[in-house]
C-alpha cells in the first residue's frame, strides 16, 4: 500500500536535510510502527506524507497503491484515503467541530462522487462513533480542539479517523499526553479500524502503546532513514536496551 | 476650536452639483423657516471651506474632496424591490427614495415622520452638524427629506424587533432617524441601508438611550457598488444604559461610517463588534469616538475586516476618558485579513486619558491566513479553496457568535455566507 524509497526532504526554508534515504514498505492489513529517539525525523515524516508544504522532497519518491503523491496537495492526499493524527492537533477559532466534520466528511464524499450526508445521517454516525471513543457530544460544539484538554484533542484525531475511513492511517505520537484510561480507549479506536485493506502506521517513542496496538512491523528510525527493521519483539528488545546498541550498529 | 482650517480650494464639479443643486431642491424640502435656516447655514458653510480633504484629521484615510466624484441624478421610475428583513417576525418601517411610507403602528413605540417634525416645529434645533469637522451632519442638514422618529415607551420589553429600511434607487437620498429609548426598557433595532445604481446617500441615527435600558442596535450597509454612502450613528447612554452596536459593511463604493459615543450616565456599557467585508475598488472607513465622562463605565470594541480585490479599508477607533470618568474600563482590537496583495486596510487607535484610575487597551493586527491551520484543514480533504473560506468564516463568526440572540447569529451568518458566494 505504501512504498517509500529512497526519499530525502529538508525543510524548505532553512535547507535542512531531516530525511535521508528512507526506504519503507507497507502492506496492506499491516500495522506498522515507527520508533526512534527525539529529533530522528518521526514528525516530518508523517507531515511529509500528508504533504504539508515546510517540507520540500529532494529525491526519491512515495508511493501509495502504486502511484507517486508527490504531486498531491494535502487535500487530494486526503481525499485519496491518507490520513494522519497530529501530535499537536491544531485549535481553530470559529468552527465548530461538527461542522467542520460535516465539511470534511461531504468534501471527501464530493470528490468521490458521492452524495453528501443528510444532517440526520451525519449526526448519527458521529453520535455513535464519539460515543466509542467516550466523547461528549457538547464538545462537539465547541470550536475545534479549541480548549480541548490534550485526551480530547487525541480522541478528537481518532474520531476524526473513523468517520473519514482512511486507508493508510499515521498516527503521530497519538500516545503522548493520554494518561492511561484514554490510551486504551484511544488504543481500541484504533484497533476497531484494523482491516485487511487498511494501513496503519504507528509513530511513537515509546513501547507503551504497542501493548495496546500489537504491530506487525517495527521500525527504527535515526537520522533520518531506517536503521533497522523487525517483528513486535523489536519494540521490547529497544524498551529494554534502549536505542543506544541499534544506533551503534546503524554508525 | 478647529485647528484644521484649511485654505480655500476651488470647487471640485461634486461640490458644485451639490450647491448649484441646492435652490431647488430647497423649495422641495419640508421645514419651517428656522429648518430652512439650518439648511441655508450648512451649504454656506459647504461653500466657504468645501469637503474635507485628508489634511483635516477625522478624514485623514478617506478625502472626501477627492473620493466624492459626481452626484447621481436621481432614478424615480425605477422600481424598488422589496427587502426582506433581517430577522423573522419583526416590524419594518421603510424609508423609500428619502421619503418615510407610513405603515401600522407598533405598540409602545410613538412613530413620527421626520418631515412632519420638521414641518411643525419640532426640528428647529435638530439640524446642527456636531462640529466643524463633521462632513456627514453638514451634508445632511442642508438636503434631509424624512425619515422616522421613534420614541420607544419606558420599562417595556419589546420582544419583536424594529427593521427601519432606508432603500433606493439611486440619486440622491439623505434621512435621519431620532429615537430614543425609555428607561428600563430592552429592544432590538435593525437599520439597513441599501439600494440600486449610481446614489449618493446620507443617514443619520441620533439615538439617546434611557437609564438602565439593553439595546441590541445592528447597522447593515449593503449598498450598490455604485453608492457612495455616508452614515452616522450619535449615541448617548444614560445611567447603567447598555448598547451592543453590531456594524455590518458589505457594499458601497465610498462608505463613511461615523459611530459617536457619549458614555453619559455612570455604569453604562457600550460594545461594538464591526464586520466589514472590503471588495472591488470600495473604500469603507469607520470612524469612532467614544467618551467616557462617568465613572465606572465601560466600552468593549472588536472590528474584523477581510479585504479583497483592490479594497481600502479605515477603522478610526478613538476613546476619551474624561477626568470624573475613574474606574472606566475601555477595550479596542482591530484585525483585519488582507487577502489580496492590492487589498489595503489603515488603523489608527487614539486614547485620550484624563483619568488615573483607569484601565484601557488597544491591539491591532493586520495578517494573511495561519498556514498551520490551512494544512490541518486540508489534511481531511477540505481543498484549499473551502479550507480558506472556511478560516475567513471563522475569523469573522466568532464576533458574530457574541451576539446573545441565536436567530440573529444565524441571519448574519448568512449575510456572511452571501458575501463570500458573491465574493469567493
Amino acid at each position: 500500500m505504501l512504498e517509500i524509497k529512497n526519499l530525502h526532504a529538508k525543510i524548505a526554508d532553512s535547507g535542512v536535510e531531516i530525511i535521508n534515504g528512507l526506504n519503507l514498505t507497507v502492506r496492506a492489513g499491516e500495522v506498522a510502527a515507527i520508533m526512534g529517539p527525539n529529533g530522528s525525523g518521526k514528525s516530518t515524516l508523517s507531515y511529509i506524507l500528508a504533504g504539508r508544504s515546510d517540507y520540500e522532497v529532494t529525491s526519491g519518491d512515495i508511493l501509495y497503491n502504486g502511484q507517486s503523491i508527490l504531486e498531491m496537495d494535502p487535500a487530494e492526499r486526503a481525499t485519496a484515503g491518507v490520513f494522519l493524527a497530529f501530535q499537536y492537533p491544531m485549535e481553530i477559532p470559529g468552527v465548530a467541530t461538527m461542522e467542520f466534520l460535516k465539511t470534511a466528511i461531504n468534501s471527501q464524499r464530493k470528490a468521490r462522487g458521492e452524495n453528501p450526508l443528510s444532517i440526520p445521517d451525519l449526526m448519527r454516525t458521529v453520535k455513535s462513533a464519539a460515543g466509542e471513543l467516550d466523547i461528549d457530544f457538547a464538545m462537539l460544539k465547541r470550536p475545534l480542539n479549541v480548549g480541548f484538554s490534550g485526551g480530547e484533542k487525541k480522541r478528537a484525531e481518532i474520531l476524526q479517523m473513523k468517520l473519514l475511513e482512511p486507508n493508510l492511517c499515521v498516527l503521530d505520537e497519538t500516545d503522548s499526553g493520554l494518561d492511561i484510561d484514554a490510551l486504551k480507549i484511544v488504543s481500541n479506536g484504533v484497533n476497531s479500524l484494523r482491516s485487511p485493506d487498511r494501513a496503519i502506521i504507528v509513530i511513537t517513542h515509546y513501547q507503551r502503546l504497542l501493548e495496546y496496538i500489537v504491530p506487525d512491523s517495527v521500525h527504527v528510525l535515526y537520522r533520518g532513514r531506517i536503521v533497522k527493521s523487525g517483528d513486535k519483539s523489536l519494540a521490547q528488545h529497544l524498551e529494554n536496551n534502549g536505542y543506544a546498541e541499534i544506533i551503534g550498529e546503524a554508525a | 476650536m478647529n485647528m484644521n482650517i484649511q485654505a480655500q480650494l476651488p470647487k471640485t464639479a461634486f461640490e458644485a452639483a451639490l450647491i448649484d443643486g441646492f435652490a431647488e431642491q430647497l423649495s422641495k424640502l419640508a421645514g419651517t423657516d428656522a429648518v430652512a435656516a439650518n439648511r441655508l447655514a450648512a451649504i454656506e458653510a459647504l461653500k466657504v471651506s468645501g469637503l474635507p480633504t485628508r489634511r483635516i484629521e477625522a478624514w485623514h484615510y478617506t478625502d472626501l474632496r477627492q473620493l466624492l466624484r459626481a452626484v447621481p441624478a436621481g432614478r424615480a421610475d425605477v422600481a424598488i424591490a422589496d427587502l426582506a428583513p433581517l430577522l423573522d417576525d419583526c416590524r419594518v418601517l421603510r424609508v423609500v427614495n428619502g421619503q418615510a411610507i407610513s405603515g401600522a403602528e407598533i405598540d409602545g413605540i410613538s412613530l413620527s415622520p421626520v418631515a412632519d417634525l420638521m414641518n411643525r416645529g419640532d426640528f428647529d434645533n435638530a439640524l446642527r452638524p456636531r462640529g466643524s469637522d463633521d462632513a456627514v451632519g453638514r451634508l445632511n442638514a442642508a438636503f434631509v427629506s424624512d425619515g422616522f422618529a421613534l420614541e420607544f415607551a419606558g420599562d417595556r420589553v419589546f420582544s419583536t424587533p424594529v427593521e427601519l429600511q432606508n432603500l433606493h434607487s439611486g440619486g440622491q437620498v439623505h434621512v435621519r432617524f431620532p429615537v430614543t429609548i425609555g428607561a428600563g426598557s430592552k429592544a432590538t433595532i435593525v437599520e439597513r441601508q441599501s439600494g440600486a445604481g449610481p446614489a449618493f446617500v446620507s443617514s443619520i441615527a441620533d439615538v439617546d438611550i434611557g437609564a438602565g435600558a439593553e439595546i441590541v442596535w445592528l447597522i447593515l450597509q449593503e449598498q450598490d457598488s455604485k453608492t457612495d454612502h455616508l452614515g452616522q450613528i450619535n449615541i448617548k447612554l444614560a445611567k447603567d444604559a447598555r448598547l451592543t452596536l453590531f456594524v455590518m459593511n458589505t457594499g458601497g463604493k465610498l462608505v463613511r461610517q461615523d459611530i459617536n459615543v457619549d458614555v453619559a450616565g455612570e455604569g453604562a456599557d457600550f460594545t461594538l463588534r464591526a464586520v466589514n467585508l472590503l471588495g472591488g475598488d470600495s473604500h469603507t472607513d469607520v470612524t469612532m469616538v467614544v467618551d467616557h465622562r462617568e465613572a465606572e463605565t465601560t466600552s468593549n470594541q472588536v472590528v474584523r475586516n477581510v479585504a479583497i480585490d483592490r479594497a481600502r479599508g479605515v477603522f478610526q477607533g478613538q476613546i476619551r476618558v474624561a477626568p470624573v470618568a475613574q474606574k472606566t474600563d475601555a477595550r479596542m482590537a482591530c484585525n483585519t485579513l488582507l487577502l489580496s496583495d492590492d487589498a489595503e486596510f489603515s488603523t489608527k487607535p487614539e486614547l485620550e486619558i484624563f483619568a488615573d484610575d483607569v484601565q484601557c487597551g488597544h491591539g491591532a493586527t493586520v495578517a494573511e491566513i495561519e498556514q498551520d491551520q490551512l494544512f490541518y484543514l486540508m489534511s481531511r480533504g477540505i481543498s484549499e479553496k473551502a479550507a480558506r473560506g472556511l478560516l475567513v468564516k471563522a475569523f469573522l463568526a466568532e464576533i458574530v457568535e457574541e451576539l446573545d440572540d441565536e436567530h440573529t447569529v444565524t441571519a448574519l451568518e448568512r449575510k456572511l455566507d452571501q458575501w463570500f458566494e458573491q465574493n469567493g
